[in-house]
C-alpha cells in the first residue's frame, strides 16, 4: 500500500508545481459560527484551479462546515454566520448582492450519502439543466449521455435510462450524483466524503473518476481516509478544532509535515 | 494439517423454544381483535344487503339507474344521491385537497420555522370541531355570504359554462363542497405535513446544490418523493367527505335532483339517509338502507383503489 501511494505521489509531484498554480478558491480570515458555536477559526487558504484539494482532520473539526461555506449551503442553517472573505475567482461570494441560488449552479456538491432523486436515471441528470431552462429533448439527450459517459456510467445504464435511479447500487448512485452535478456545468465540485458509504471497488472507481474530472473542474474533497487523500489529491489541508493547521501539496504534507499536530494525525496517533 | 475436533455433545444451543404463557395470551388477544374487525365488516355488509333486499327486489336495476326518488309514488332511484355525493366530494377534494397540500408544503418548507407549530395547531384544531358546528356555521355565515357576495360574481364570469346559474338560495352542491373542503383540510394538511417532514434532508439539499431555489426543490423533488403519502392523505380526505352527513345535510338543500348547476340544491347518500330515515315507511327504510349499501361499497372501492394507487406511485418512483 505504501509503495503504491509513494508512486502516486511521485506522479503528482511531476505534474504539480505550486509556483505556477492559479488560485480558484481563496479564504481570507474566515470565521464561521453555528449560533454561539465557533466552528471555523480564522481560516486562510488558497486552493488552486483544476486541482484536487483534500480536506482532512479528525471528525467534528469543521471539514464539512468549510466545504458547505464554499457553496453557501450553510446559509440554510438558522443562526449561522460567516465573517471574513471567501473568494471564487477573486470575487467574494458572501458580498451583498450575491445570490446563493445562482452561485450553486457554478459550485456543485456531491454528498456523503448518495442522494439520487426518486425519478428515472435520465431525469436525475436532466434535473439541473431543466431547472436552468433547458427544455429541448435533443439537447437534454446530449447532456445526459455526455455526463453519464464522463462518470463511467453510460455503458452500465444506457439501456435503462427510464428506470428509477434508486434501483442502482450505492457506487453507481454516487457516480450518478457526480454526473448530475456535472450536468449543470459547474466550475468547482465539492465532495463531502463521497466514498464513505461505498465498498473498496466502488471507491476506486470514484477515485479514478476524480482524477479524470480535475482536467475540467476544480475539486475539493473531504475525506477521513488518508490513503485516499494521498491517492487522489494534489493538495491537502489539515483541520483541527476548527482551525486550518497546515496546507501544502499532498506530497509535502505526508512526507514532511511542518506541524507536530499534522505529524501526529497522519501517523495515526489520534483521530 | 490441523485436525478438527469432534462436536461436543450434547449441544448447548436450545432447539426448542420455551413456552411463554404471556406470549400466548397476547397472540390470542390480537387474533381476536383482528377477527372482530373482519366480523364487523362482514356483518355490516350482510345486514345492509338483507335490509335493502325488499327495495332492491321491487326496483330491480332501477334502484341503481333510476334518477327519480319519489317517496309518495314509491319510486326509489338512487342516482341523484350518488350524483350529490360524488360531485360534492370531488369539489371538496379539489378545493380542500389543494389547499391542504399547499398549506403544509408552505409551512414545512417556505414559512419561517416559528410559524409551523402555531398554524399546525390551528389546523389540527379544525379537525376537532364537531361536524354540526360546521353545519351551523355553513347556514349562519357561509350561505348568506356566498349568496350575496360570491355566487353572483362567479355567475357573472363563468355563467356561460352552465355550471353556475343565476338564482341561488345559497344552499347547494357547491356550498356542500366548500364546507366539506374546509372539513378535510386538517386531514390532508396533517398527513402531508408528516410525510414532508420525513423526506430525507439530502433530497432537498441535493436539489439546492444544483442551483434550484426552495420552491423548485419543493415542487420537483420533495413533493414527488412524498407523493405516495400525499395521495394517501387525499384519499383519506375524500373518504371523510364521502361519509360526512350532518354538515352536508344542513347546507346541501336536500333535493333529490340531478342538476349540472352547482348552485342548485342537491342531496347526498348520507345526508338523505339522515333526513328521511326517522319518518320512513318500511319500503322507504329498505331503500335508504340500499343507499347505505351503495355508500359502503363506494368507500370500500375507494380504499382499495387508494391502496393500489399508492403502491403504484411508490413503485414508480422507487421510494419504499
Ligand atoms: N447544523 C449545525 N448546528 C450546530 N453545530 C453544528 C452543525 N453542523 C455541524 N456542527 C458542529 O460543527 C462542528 C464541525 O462539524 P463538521 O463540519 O460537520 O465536522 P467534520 O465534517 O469535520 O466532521 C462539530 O462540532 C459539529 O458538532
Ligand atoms: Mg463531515
Amino acid at each position: 500500500m505504501l509503495q503504491y501511494s509513494t508512486a502516486m505521489v511521485q506522479t503528482v509531484l511531476s505534474e504539480t508545481d505550486e509556483r505556477f498554480e492559479l488560485p480558484k478558491i481563496r479564504a481570507e480570515k474566515v470565521d464561521f459560527h453555528y449560533g454561539s458555536f465557533h466552528a471555523l477559526k480564522d481560516v486562510n487558504i488558497a486552493m488552486p484551479s483544476h486541482r484536487v484539494t483534500a480536506l482532512i482532520g479528525p471528525s467534528g473539526c469543521g471539514k464539512s462546515t468549510f466545504l458547505r461555506c464554499i457553496n453557501r449551503m450553510n446559509d440554510l442553517i438558522d443562526g449561522s454566520k460567516l465573517t471574513g472573505k471567501l473568494l471564487v475567482d477573486g470575487s467574494d461570494i458572501y458580498a451583498p448582492g450575491v445570490d446563493p441560488v445562482a452561485l450553486r449552479k457554478h459550485i456543485g456538491m456531491v454528498f456523503q450519502k448518495p442522494n439520487p432523486f426518486p425519478m428515472s436515471i435520465y431525469d436525475n441528470i436532466a434535473y439541473g439543466p431543466r431547472i436552468h431552462g433547458i427544455r429541448k429533448k435533443a439537447e437534454l439527450d446530449i447532456i445526459v449521455e455526455r455526463c453519464l459517459s464522463k462518470s463511467f456510467l453510460w455503458n452500465e445504464v444506457k439501456d435503462k435510462l427510464s428506470q428509477s435511479a434508486l434501483a442502482l447500487s450505492g457506487g453507481q448512485q454516487q457516480r450518478l450524483c457526480i454526473a448530475r452535478t456535472m450536468a449543470v456545468d459547474p466550475q468547482v465540485i465539492l465532495m463531502d466524503e463521497p466514498c464513505s458509504a461505498l465498498d473498496p471497488v466502488a471507491t476506486m472507481r470514484i477515485e479514478d473518476l476524480i482524477a479524470e474530472l480535475k482536467t475540467q473542474f476544480t475539486i475539493v474533497i473531504v475525506t477521513h481516509n488518508m490513503q485516499q487523500a494521498q491517492r487522489a489529491a494534489d493538495y491537502t489541508a489539515f483541520f483541527m478544532l476548527g482551525e486550518l493547521v497546515e496546507f501544502n501539496t499532498t506530497r509535502e504534507m505526508f512526507l514532511n509535515p511542518q506541524e507536530k499536530r499534522t505529524m501526529d494525525y497522519i501517523s495515526g496517533r489520534f483521530g | 494439517m490441523a485436525t478438527i475436533p469432534a462436536d461436543r455433545t450434547p449441544s448447548t444451543i436450545p432447539t426448542k423454544s420455551k413456552f411463554r404463557w404471556d406470549d400466548g395470551i397476547f397472540r390470542s388477544l390480537t387474533t381476536a381483535a383482528g377477527g372482530a374487525v373482519l366480523a364487523i365488516v362482514i356483518i355490516t355488509a350482510y345486514q345492509l344487503v338483507t335490509g335493502s333486499l325488499p327495495a332492491l327486489e321491487k326496483e330491480g336495476l332501477g334502484f341503481l339507474t333510476g334518477s327519480s326518488w319519489n317517496v309518495g309514488e314509491e319510486l326509489f332511484g338512487s342516482l341523484p344521491f350518488v350524483w350529490g355525493t360524488t360531485i360534492s366530494s370531488i369539489l371538496a377534494l379539489v378545493l380542500g385537497g389543494s389547499i391542504g397540500v399547499m398549506l403544509s408544503a408552505f409551512l414545512v418548507e417556505l414559512a419561517p420555522k416559528w410559524l409551523l407549530k402555531p398554524i399546525g395547531f390551528l389546523v389540527d384544531l379544525l379537525a376537532a370541531i364537531p361536524s354540526i358546528i360546521y353545519g351551523l356555521w355553513g347556514i349562519l355565515v357561509l350561505i348568506p355570504f356566498l349568496r350575496e357576495r360570491v355566487f353572483p360574481e362567479i355567475h357573472a364570469v363563468f355563467g356561460w359554462t352552465g355550471l353556475f346559474g343565476e338564482k341561488s338560495t345559497g344552499t347547494g352542491l357547491l356550498t356542500a363542497g366548500i364546507v366539506l373542503a374546509i372539513m378535510i383540510i386538517p386531514t390532508v394538511a396533517a398527513i402531508t405535513r408528516e410525510v414532508l417532514l420525513v423526506v430525507p434532508r439530502n433530497m432537498r439539499d441535493g436539489a439546492l446544490a444544483l442551483g434550484a431555489n426552495r420552491t423548485e426543490a419543493l415542487k420537483t423533488v420533495m413533493l414527488p418523493y412524498a407523493s405516495g403519502g400525499i395521495l394517501g392523505a387525499l384519499i383519506l380526505g375524500l373518504g371523510r367527505a364521502l361519509g360526512e352527513t350532518m354538515a352536508v345535510a344542513m347546507v346541501i338543500g336536500n333535493s333529490a335532483t340531478i342538476e349540472s348547476d352547482l348552485f342548485k340544491p342537491a342531496a347526498s347518500l348520507a345526508s338523505n339517509i339522515a333526513t328521511e330515515f326517522g319518518e320512513a315507511g318500511p319500503l322507504q327504510k329498505s331503500a335508504l338502507i340500499g343507499l347505505g349499501l351503495i355508500l359502503f361499497i363506494l368507500a370500500l372501492a375507494l380504499n382499495f383503489a387508494a391502496r393500489m394507487l399508492v403502491a403504484r406511485v411508490r413503485r414508480k418512483s422507487g421510494v419504499q
